[in-house]
């Protein structure tokens, strides 16, 4: 997906005014969060498990080649086959081989964030196939020709009246021509048009949460069962997978599912957590005759190797943005790429570059809450604040800024000199603000303004000016 | 005000510990009334308390915006000011929370990196040194008015700061405290955040406003500034009636002055 990452100011200025958006994040706000909570508080070993899921991810990165070796023999020892993709382009071009050497027509897809973040879809289309997205929020956006805004629950931007009148418009072909209100409706609708899909596709494409190194198993959890029709009926099923995530055992894998859910959606487990281990053996009743995973890194092992290597320890629950107070005011889309809230702002600028996505890691108030979520304890806020160092060292920032940080750095560096500048500007600030005690507006100041709040004027003389003046009158 | 060496006088500063205090730059511009609070509450609780007439700014502006040299640069005057004292305390989980930060800034400098440790063991924000440091239970003070608080980011997860003003707070005579729906959410200060991304901003205190309001306290307290300037702000441009105080000024009976962004009294006021 080509980033718009570089205009996410005006796009987070077209969320907050786009009406129809803040009721569906209103909506959406406080769910997962107190879902959450209480999943949490129903498990009092969850900070234990954070830890060993923290060691988990740690052990395995720092011994990733290992465990991917691993993994891919036991994928070839049960029948499948792995295909190791660098790039996104890599990725794509892998997909449409494969389909296109199984003679495939239609293609059904299980939610894969990173089957977003390299374009499957698109690649696959130009191609020339039809491909259907099984997952209903990932279906919903497909319809509306729109990227996910949330890594969990893709359309939750949408509001019910618009999802009635998307289905209103595209499922009239299949002679179903009610227009619907209630959601049970509309969800059975969705699933009456799926059906025939996952009947007709000749190749699945689903994600995976979890890959197994023992058993060369990879492991999806869903609450729709989409992913097991995807996986199981067609004749080919395509795993997409970034190379991270790769766990050494299934009791590995277990305990980072016990977190998963839990952090997501407040769920002890998801409704459906699917295994599957190469294609259908001779005496399976049912299963793909062929079975790929196609490993991605574009750009993972360069983060292997820098700063940002916790961030691969992400298993994608969507929690950090579940509790991000910028998420919940502009919701995904102004982020402008796949990966939108905390981790997306990670993410995003060293996938795109800092150039395209700078302000990614700015728009950001270091409140902490994200990391304090995360159920493998990445240091978000660092980060971001490691990717703002970056930034201002390759002069990527805006000139005004730098200049006022290098003069701030001065100031504070001449302590008499600071103590007179600030000693005039409270005093001035107090007397041009008079009686009312605060401002409505300041010249140089517009920005202040512009967030829809008065300035509080100083009460008049410095801390320290008082402070000597006490002393004076104490001595 | 209940703690050890809190009837004692000035006559054995001998015995006291001996605390810097880190006044902060926005409680010096803005807020002289924070500082003087804070002087009365660790001299109740028994302390000695200097204000190095060199200290500035913590260097949060620089290592939020990536110049991490230029934090350096500020740190150093900081930690030359202060790192002789027995303690550091700062009315502000933020600039606090900062202060704890500093042997970040020197990993290639160890022996900046080895004086930054030793300062920041010893520095605290002040509500947490009163409780935590000094076993201060109670403070004397009267605020007859019902009040709801904000836990500010920094002090509430870089700090551990929660229960400590609540529980100090709980001791003012006449105070009825109103717990505050997300208390624990992001005010859209952040900083420079609030001018680099101020629709967003806006829209984080307006909902913080309207979870005030919805408490039907008429004071809000907190215990950083560059939260409470935002959320005054906020309040004032609604018109509203809730007053915003810092947390130090009520606990050592100081908030007989107007709050932020009040209009001034007519005559005397600070």
């Amino acid at each position: 997906m080509e980033p718009l990452s570089h205009a996410f100011k005006e796009r987070s200025i077209w969320a907050l005014q786009d009406e129809t958006l803040q009721v569906a994040l209103n909506r959406a706000k406080d769910g997962f969060a107190v879902k959450r909570a209480t999943a949490v508080d129903r498990l009092p070993e969850f900070e234990a498990l954070r830890d060993r899921a923290v060691a988990i991810k740690d052990h395995t990165l720092e011994n990733l080649d290992h465990y991917l070796e691993r993994y891919a023999d036991a994928v070839e020892r049960s029948g499948g086959k792995v295909h190791w993709a660098s790039s996104a382009e890599d990725a794509r071009r892998i997909v449409v081989d494969i389909c296109r050497a199984s003679g495939a027509r239609m293609i059904t897809k299980g939610k894969s964030m990173v089957g977003e973040e390299v374009g499957v879809n698109g690649a696959l289309e130009e191609a020339g196939f039809e491909v259907v997205e099984t997952d209903l929020g990932e279906y919903i956006i497909q319809l509306a020709h729109e990227p996910p805004s949330h890594i969990i629950v893709p359309a939750v931007h949408k509001t019910r009246g618009q999802i009635a009148e998307l289905f209103h418009q595209n499922h009239e072909k299949y002679g179903l021509t009610r227009k619907l209100a209630e959601v049970p409706e509309m969800v059975n609708e969705a699933r009456q048009v799926l059906r025939g899909k996952y009947l007709a596709a000749d190749v699945g494409i689903t994600g995976a949460n979890f890959l197994i190194a023992e058993s060369g198993t990879s492991v999806i959890v869903t609450n729709e069962g989409n992913g097991d029709l995807t996986c199981s009926l067609p004749k080919v099923h395509i795993v997409t997978a970034g190379i991270e995530k790769v766990v050494p055992t299934v009791e590995d894998a277990s305990t980072l599912l016990r977190l998963l859910g839990r952090s997501a959606t407040g769920q002890d487990m998801t409704t459906y957590t699917t295994f599957t281990t190469g294609p259908k053996r001779p005496g399976d009743t049912d299963g793909p005759e062929e079975y790929h995973v196609v490993l991605i890194d574009n750009g993972r092992t360069t983060m292997l190797g820098d700063q940002f290597r916790e961030m691969l320890r992400c298993i994608r629950c969507g929690a950090c943005m579940n509790h991000c107070p910028v998420y919940g005011a502009i919701g995904g889309h102004a982020y402008g790429w796949v990966y939108p809230g905390p981790m997306g702002s990670v993410l995003t600028p060293l996938a795109v570059g800092l150039k395209e996505a700078g302000n990614l890691p700015n728009a950001c108030t270091l409140n902490g809450h994200c990391a304090e979520v995360c159920p493998v304890r990445i240091p978000l806020p660092d980060l971001l604040r490691t990717l703002r160092h970056r930034e201002y060292q390759l002069r990527l920032g805006l000139k005004p800024m730098r200049w006022g940080l290098a003069a701030w750095v001065w100031f504070t560096t001449h302590p008499r000199i600071y103590r007179l500048g600030t000693r005039v500007q409270a005093r001035m600030l107090a007397l041009l603000a008079g009686r009312k005690g605060r401002f409505r507006r300041m010249p140089l100041a517009g920005s202040w303004f512009r967030g829809g709040r008065d300035l509080p004027a100083p009460q008049g003389e410095t801390f320290m000016a008082v402070w000597q003046r006490r002393q004076r009158g104490q001595g | 005000m209940n703690a050890p060496g809190a009837a004692s006088g000035g006559a054995d500063a001998g015995t006291r510990p001996r605390v810097g205090l880190f006044v902060t730059c926005l409680a010096n511009i803005y807020r002289p009334n924070v500082g003087l609070a804070a002087v009365t509450l660790l001299e109740q609780a028994g302390c000695h308390v200097e204000v190095p007439m060199t200290q500035t700014c913590c260097g949060q502006p620089s290592y939020n915006n990536g110049d991490l040299d230029g934090a350096a640069k500020t740190a150093r005057q900081t930690i030359e000011a202060f790192e002789d004292f027995d303690y550091v305390v700062a009315p502000s989980g933020s600039c606090g929370g900062m202060l704890r930060d500093f042997p970040r800034l020197f990993a290639s400098e160890p022996g900046w990196q080895q004086r930054a440790r030793a300062m920041t063991d010893k520095t605290y924000e002040l509500i947490s040194f009163l409780t935590d440091v000094r076993d201060v239970t109670s403070v004397d003070a009267a605020y007859p008015h019902r009040v709801t608080y904000h836990d500010s980011c920094h002090g509430l997860r870089a700090l551990g700061i929660k229960e400590q003003p609540r529980r100090l707070l709980a001791t003012v005579r006449g105070l009825e405290l109103a717990e505050l729906a997300d208390s624990e959410i992001c005010c859209g200060f952040g900083g420079t955040f609030c001018v680099k991304y101020p629709e967003i901003s806006g829209r984080m205190v307006a909902d913080k406003a309207a979870a005030i309001n919805a408490t039907e306290a008429g004071v809000l307290l907190g215990g950083d500034l560059g939260c409470l300037l935002n959320i005054a702000g906020r309040l004032g441009r609604e018109g509203g009636r809730v007053r915003v105080y810092h947390v130090a000024e009520v606990l050592a009976g100081m908030a007989d002055v107007p709050g932020l962004g009040d209009p001034r009294r007519p005559k005397g006021g600070a």
